[in-house]
């Protein structure tokens, strides 16, 4: 689980900085695409780094929901009569969320591959010019998706806010000091990503890029 | 102060088990809850009825005897407090209560609130001990232990075994009670020699004995009447793959 | 008094050896035969009691390779009711080089019984405190530790010198999980097997032999018999006799008493321990008394208003108008003296109106001064959890407001007898732990029934037991023998009877009538004329109890208020002998304060003279006069003063 969701978090990372390519311009931004496809190519044929990593990708986004569901099924086994009064939440709204919050991520992200990846649901779908995707995606008029994404990158945010404390402990964090770096840590990493996803929808919307 | 209490009855293990509602008149609020249940079942005892069953011992919040959910919450609305040691001076005149037994499956309802709970011994022969064969032992002082390690090893070794942190889990884990002892041991040089073997036996135990597994939810830490914290289960996590990793190599 | 007992033979041989004191265990370890580690495995021994002095006995056992099968009736050995101690446990290490050695603690500990113990059990038992410590701590018992890493003791209970090692307020506990993990260890080993939820309701004996138990599958309601070459008894004490008392809710006489009926001895039923700092009674509803340990006195002062009536709040009584009655009466020892004079003083000041809180049943236990003089954070560190609990429990702050204190019932001193071997009068039965009358004499010392209860668990009863076994195994047995199966069928019909009633009172309302009873004329301090009255009163009570009774519900599976009847019956029965006891001992001793016997000042009087003795009674029926049996005390090496603490 931690090891997966920590692979995932580095993508998030990598992707993000992609995308706040946005703000140098709309070259930067479309050759940062195709140096996506190209890179690793004197080695690799063009755009097999870029199947390796989605298979990478993949494979860890299997291999989380796998164990996620290994341990709900346990989970609900580990308890086969419920509670009559439905128990109060004690720790945390976020830890109480993470398989719903996963749930909302997944959707998310096979809308988000149609829309921008493939282009099937983007308005103008031009492969080549991702640019020209966004900036149509995050139009003004079309709020709702601006809603859609924001939506689920708060969603993530949670997710990873506790997901992130919780992968620390998972791999032996294991002081009171250190449980109070891991909630620093893990609601930084949150805040860091959700702000720089965010500012992309929000800078199109506003205009800010065109 | 009158009260409404819905408590949960079942008739042994086979039966199906139900909500049933009693009327409570003349509560004190000096009454702990247990006591609070006695008066309840003295009342039922002459009416006819059979009492609720309860665990308790000592009634003094160390032996981990006593424990229900009440309002959802194991061993009700204070914190670091057991069932025995709650008092009714925490409820209103006119509240509900709602009092069910803890929930899982490694702890088998045995009569109303009564649960098995030896899948906790279960856990602990497993590994959760130090092996000093009576009259082997080296003076006392041969080795010092740092305070520090020593009150911390102290405040894991609080845990009374009550069950708690499983009733609270989400994912019904024993792992807060597992870490416990884990971090107990481990903490002290005694516990050394044997700490690889005792984390992997331990975790292998208490997964044979059908608890959920750890995600971290916290839930366990704050209905926990001797407050372990969550650093123990950070340490379980540490020592797990530390001897996962030294069996691999080994193997 | 002739129609209430009878005297018979006394006791003449206790199987200590004799010579220089410092020797006798040594010597008796040696004469004591082995058992051929081959043989062990074909024996078998039931342990019942998991507390410190049965679970430590089973491990070892275990360890040591005898079949062993434990029982206790909580669901999990590690609740035994040994878990709530909390001070701390006493052993002559002498770390602190305060003067310390295995003879003072010997010394105090004859002298704090006031001389109603043996010289060579005590000495026994100083001698083995050492080593229970060792034990412990490489068992990963967590006690609490100085800055250089070594262990910190404290001075407890009266004692001058800090001889008692413990962890924060939780010693108990963590002696007894060090018990339990040893206990654990052998069950996954093999070499033990653990009946949780079984209560023992008689004992089999066979030839003259105790041979095994009769149990009750408390969720099954199955009654079985077990049959052993030995049966150990760690069934811990029996203050719940007064209803009320710091004991957990499920100690019970059952075990012992039923051994007693078959034919061990019952020694000095009536030294019961009265315990000054438990918080007081706050309703009819009360349940249990809550001890608040000792420790508490180390720093807290003991006061009461000065004028009788006196019922401004604490903070506006001023200084002046403070009686610190203990520091003024004892100077030497001040707040700290004996448990039995702390009690007795307290219950004084209450007769005198002078008494705090509700019903005027209290004293304070101030920790304005030591706040002042360490710090509020010092007083935390050192009390903090007991300080919670109070608060928990009161809804008062004590940090603000001082505690209120009352005395209860805590410990009783009496129990089978057992001879130096802890066998009892009958062979193959072995007591152990608070359940035997050993060591204390007629008052325990603070922090020494932990110590005689791993005594006698680790390192007492593993070597005596053998020199019984070697003559084993025993004829074999199975639960068709006559005597098997009678005993088993008279457990039935206990049993049934006590459903059969169908009265119209609760087991607790009888139980909570007795302990009023014994309170009152069998507590604090007894008087002849009160006595007699108890004794009537307990068997208007009992047949009260066989007629009225209500226990709902069936034998078949769990019945809680069937547990509590059959140990309220018995109850009944142990009242009646400890009230005989303590009519006939017409001298003041330890935890036995006779109103006609004190000097003029008010002390307890002592009357070596004609009371140097144990008692041991024998059972001849329900209801039918006792005999008495004497054990002549014989002081060697400490030599009978009357104790004064002024
Ligand atoms: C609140 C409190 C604080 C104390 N603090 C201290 C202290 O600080 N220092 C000190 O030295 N002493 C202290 N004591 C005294 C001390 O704790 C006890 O005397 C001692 O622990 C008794 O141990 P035990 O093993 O003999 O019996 P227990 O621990 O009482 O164990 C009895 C065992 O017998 C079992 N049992 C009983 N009856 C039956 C039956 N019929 N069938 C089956 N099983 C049965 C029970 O299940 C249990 O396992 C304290 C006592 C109390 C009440
Ligand atoms: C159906 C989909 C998903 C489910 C059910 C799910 C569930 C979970 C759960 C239960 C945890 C907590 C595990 C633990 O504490 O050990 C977790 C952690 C995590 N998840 Fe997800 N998740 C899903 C999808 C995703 C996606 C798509 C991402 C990233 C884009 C992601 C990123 C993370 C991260 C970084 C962690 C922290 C790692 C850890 O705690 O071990 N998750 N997830
Ligand atoms: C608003 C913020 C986001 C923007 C502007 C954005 C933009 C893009 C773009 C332009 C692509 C196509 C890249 C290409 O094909 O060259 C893409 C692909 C992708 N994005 Fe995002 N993205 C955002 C948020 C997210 C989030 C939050 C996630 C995950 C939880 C995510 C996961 C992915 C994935 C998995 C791909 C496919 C990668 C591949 O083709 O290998 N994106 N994104
Ligand atoms: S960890 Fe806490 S809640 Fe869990 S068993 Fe121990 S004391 Fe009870
Ligand atoms: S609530 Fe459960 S998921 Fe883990 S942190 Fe506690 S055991
Ligand atoms: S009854 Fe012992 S902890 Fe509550």
């Amino acid at each position: 689980m931690a090891v997966t969701g920590i692979l995932l978090v580095l993508f998030l990372f990598a992707h993000m900085l992609g995308n706040l390519k946005i703000f140098v311009g709309q070259s930067s931004f479309d050759e940062y695409a195709h140096w996506l496809r190209a890179l690793g190519t004197p080695i690799l044929p063009e755009t097999w780094f870029l199947w390796i990593q989605r298979f990478g990708l993949l494979a860890a986004v299997i291999g989380h929901i796998v164990a996620a569901t290994v341990l709900a099924v346990r989970a609900r086994r580990a308890r086969p009569v419920r509670y009559a009064h439905r128990p109060k939440v004690q720790g945390s709204y976020a830890a109480r969320t993470m398989r719903w919050g996963g749930v909302i991520i997944v959707l998310f992200v096979i809308y988000h591959i149609l829309d921008l990846t493939t282009g099937h649901l983007n308005p103008i779908g031009d492969k080549s010019a991702p640019y020209g995707n966004v900036v149509a995606d995050f139009a003004p008029d079309r709020w709702y998706v601006t809603a859609f994404y924001t939506l689920a990158i708060l969603a993530l945010g949670f997710h990873l806010r506790h997901g992130i404390y919780s992968a620390l402990r998972t791999l032996g964090q294991q002081t009171a000091d250190g449980e109070r770096n891991a909630r620093v840590i893990a609601l930084g990493v949150a805040v860091v990503l959700c702000a720089g996803y965010l500012t992309v929808p929000f800078a199109v919307l506003t205009g800010l890029v065109t | 102060m009158k009260l409404t209490l819905r408590i949960w009855r079942q008739n042994g293990r086979a039966d199906k088990g139900r909500m049933v509602s009693y009327q409570l008149d003349d509560v004190s609020p000096d009454m702990s809850f247990l006591e609070m249940l006695d008066v309840l079942n003295e009342r039922l005892t002459l009416e006819g009825e059979e009492p609720v069953a309860f665990d308790h011992d000592c009634r003094e919040g160390i032996c981990g005897m006593c424990g229900m959910v009440i309002n959802g919450v194991a061993h009700g609305p204070e914190r670091a407090t057991t069932t025995c040691q709650l008092h009714m001076r925490h409820f209103k005149d006119g509240d509900t209560i709602d009092i069910e037994p803890w929930r899982a499956r490694a702890f088998p309802v045995v009569k109303d609130l009564v649960v098995d709970r030896s899948a906790f011994d279960s856990i602990i022969q497993a590994g959760g001990y130090v092996s000093a064969p009576t009259g082997s032992a080296p003076d006392a002082h041969a080795t010092p232990v740092p305070k520090a390690n020593a009150d911390a090893a102290f405040e894991a070794a609080a845990c009374i075994g009550c069950g708690a942190c499983v009733a609270a889990c989400p994912n019904g884990s024993g792992m807060l009670f597992t870490a416990a002892k884990i971090t107990h041991l481990g903490l002290l040089p005694q516990g050394q020699p044997e700490r690889s073997s005792r984390v992997v036996d331990m975790v292998a135990a208490h997964d044979d004995a059908g608890f959920g597994g750890c995600t971290n939810a916290g839930e366990c830490t704050t209905v926990c009447p001797k407050g372990i914290p969550l650093t123990t289960i950070g340490r379980l996590n540490r020592d797990f793959l530390k001897a996962s990793a030294k069996r691999s190599d080994n193997a | 008094m002739t129609e209430l007992f009878s005297v018979g033979d006394p006791i003449a041989d206790t199987k200590a050896p004799d010579g220089p004191v410092e020797t006798r265990w040594d010597r008796r370890r040696f004469s004591a035969k082995l058992v051929n580690p081959a043989n062990k495995r074909k024996l078998s021994v039931i342990v019942v009691g998991t507390g410190l002095a049965g679970g430590s006995a089973a491990a070892t056992l275990g360890e040591l390779g005898y079949r062993v099968r434990s029982y206790c009736y909580q669901d999990s050995p590690r609740r035994a009711h040994s878990i709530a101690a909390q001070g701390g446990i006493n052993a002559a290490k002498n770390y602190r080089n305060d003067g310390d050695s295995v003879h003072r603690l010997f010394y105090d500990t004859v002298k704090g019984g006031d001389f109603r113990s043996r010289e060579s059990n005590v000495h026994r038992l100083a001698q083995v405190s050492v080593e229970i410590i060792d034990q412990c701590v490489a068992q990963g018992v967590p006690f609490a530790r100085e800055y250089g890493g070594l262990l910190d003791t404290r001075s407890f209970g009266g004692a001058q010198v800090s001889r008692t090692f413990y962890a924060r307020g939780q010693t108990g506990q963590q002696l007894l999980l060090g018990a339990y993990q040893a206990l654990e260890r052998q069950v996954a080993a093999g070499t033990v097997e653990m009946f949780t939820r079984h209560e023992m309701l008689e004992l089999i004996v066979v030839d003259g032999r105790a041979r095994g138990i009769v149990v009750r599958d408390m969720v099954t309601g199955e009654i079985s018999t077990d049959l052993a070459d030995a049966v150990v008894l760690a069934s811990g004490g029996y203050g719940n006799v007064f209803f009320l008392s710091t004991n957990a809710k499920g100690c019970n006489v059952t075990a012992t008493w039923r051994a007693h009926r078959k034919g061990a001895l019952f020694a000095n039923p009536c030294y019961t321990q009265i315990h000054p700092t438990c918080i007081p009674v706050s309703g009819d509803h009360q349940s249990k008394l809550t001890l608040m340990s000792e420790s508490l006195r180390n720093d807290g002062r003991v006061w009461v208003p000065k004028k009788a009536g006196d019922d401004r709040a604490a903070a506006d009584i001023p200084e002046d108008e403070r009686d610190y009655y203990l520091e003024r009466i004892y100077p030497a020892f001040g707040n700290l003296v004996p448990r039995d004079i702390a009690s007795r003083a307290a219950k004084n000041v209450c007769d005198e109106g002078r008494g705090v809180g509700p019903g005027g049943l209290g004293v304070y236990l101030d920790f304005a001064d030591a706040i002042g003089r360490l710090g509020r954070k010092a007083v935390e560190a050192k009390y903090g959890n007991l300080f919670e609990m109070y608060e928990r429990i009161t809804g008062e702050d004590p940090y603000e407001v001082p505690m209120r204190i009352y005395p209860a019932v805590h410990y009783t001193m009496g129990g089978l007898w057992v001879d130096y071997d802890l066998q009892a009068t009958i062979p193959g039965l072995f007591v152990i732990g608070e359940a035997n009358f050993s060591d204390h004499g007629a008052n325990r010392l603070g922090a020494s029934a932990l110590m005689q209860g791993l005594a006698d668990g680790y390192f007492v009863l593993p070597n005596t037991i053998g020199d019984y076994l070697a003559a084993g195994p025993f004829e074999k047995l199975t639960a068709d023998h006559p005597d098997v199966a009678r005993t088993r069928s008279d457990v039935e019909d206990r049993i049934a009877k006590l459903l059969a009633v169908d009265g119209d009172r609760t087991v607790d309302s009888f139980h909570r009538e007795l302990g009023r009873i014994m309170w009152e004329y069998c507590g604090m301090e007894r008087t002849d004329a009160g006595l007699r009255k108890a004794i009537d009163l307990i068997r208007g009570l009992r047949d009260e109890f066989w007629q009225r009774v209500r226990v709902p519900g069936d034998g078949e599976g769990l019945n809680q208020s069937l547990e509590r009847a059959g140990r309220v019956a018995d109850f009944f029965e142990l009242a009646e002998l400890m009230c005989i006891d303590a009519l006939h001992r017409t001298e003041s001793c330890g935890g036995h304060f006779r109103a006609e016997s004190q000097t003029p000042e008010g002390e307890a009087e002592r009357d070596d003279e004609n009371f140097s003795y144990v008692a041991a009674w024998e059972f001849t029926g329900t209801g039918d006069a006792p005999v008495l049996h004497k054990e002549d005390l014989i002081f060697e090496y400490v030599h009978p003063t009357q104790r004064s603490y002024k």
